[in-house]
């Protein structure tokens, strides 16, 4: 299980391929964000960060199998077609690689603490981000 | 009661301040009680923090609510709802 909040960008196929070397793997869903249009910083909590991903990360090994994990949040100067975020679930079958990787998505949106700023100011947090999470309680 | 108080993105905007040691009145004992000692401070900190304003709080690295008991040599943080991914 890694995760890591970091400034630089990932590559997400090697990060990929690291989480299918065990054979008891037969899935494994990802996902990453990408920074939309409009350029942007990102601003966190040095230390929370890192543990409220680790919380939603082992909230989510509770509920599905998951073999192993991956989540990369990046932080400060981004321009659109940047990565922002890599969430990569390993697991026996795609049921649960799929839901993990969601759920982790989720909750990170309305957990972990992150703040967008982009030119024109701070990024409101959104109601819809509050209902995706909500629907896995 | 002495603690450490953080501050993070629009929140430390407004109130103008990234941390600070905070030393309080001992009938201060609860994040909501704390929230409305800091609006005592004036204009900015009242506008920031105003109760029904929406904000988030951690003690010590965890989400908390208004209720959470506040300790000394706590790490209490103050964010506007969080926006990454």
């Amino acid at each position: 299980m890694k995760v890591s909040v970091q400034v630089a960008d990932f590559d997400a196929g090697a990060e990929i391929r690291a989480l299918s070397r065990d054979p008891k793997v037969g899935a494994v869903a990802s996902f990453i964000g990408v920074v939309r249009e409009v350029a942007m910083t990102l601003e966190h909590y040095p230390g929370m960060t890192e543990r409220a991903l680790q919380k939603i990360v082992d909230e989510a090994r509770g509920r599905w199998q998951v073999l192993d994990c991956t989540v990369i949040h990046r932080i400060g100067a981004l321009k659109p077609t940047d990565q922002i975020v890599l969430v990569a679930v390993a697991s026996g079958h795609r049921g649960d690689a799929f839901a993990a990787c969601e759920f982790i998505m989720d909750y990170l949106k309305t957990q972990a603490p992150f703040w967008k700023k982009e030119a024109a100011g701070w990024v409101e947090a959104r109601a819809s981000d509050d209902k995706a999470a909500e629907r896995w309680k | 009661m002495k603690l450490k108080v953080l501050y993070f993105a629009a929140l430390r905007e407004q109130v103008g301040i990234a941390s600070e040691e905070i030393d309080l009145p001992r009938e201060v004992t609860t994040l909501a009680g704390l929230r409305s000692h800091l609006t005592q401070r004036g204009d900015a900190w009242k506008s920031a923090l105003a109760e029904g304003k929406l904000i988030r709080m951690a003690v010590n690295q965890d989400m908390a609510k208004p209720s959470a008991a506040i300790k000394a040599g706590d790490e209490v943080a103050f964010f506007p709802p969080v926006t990454g991914g």
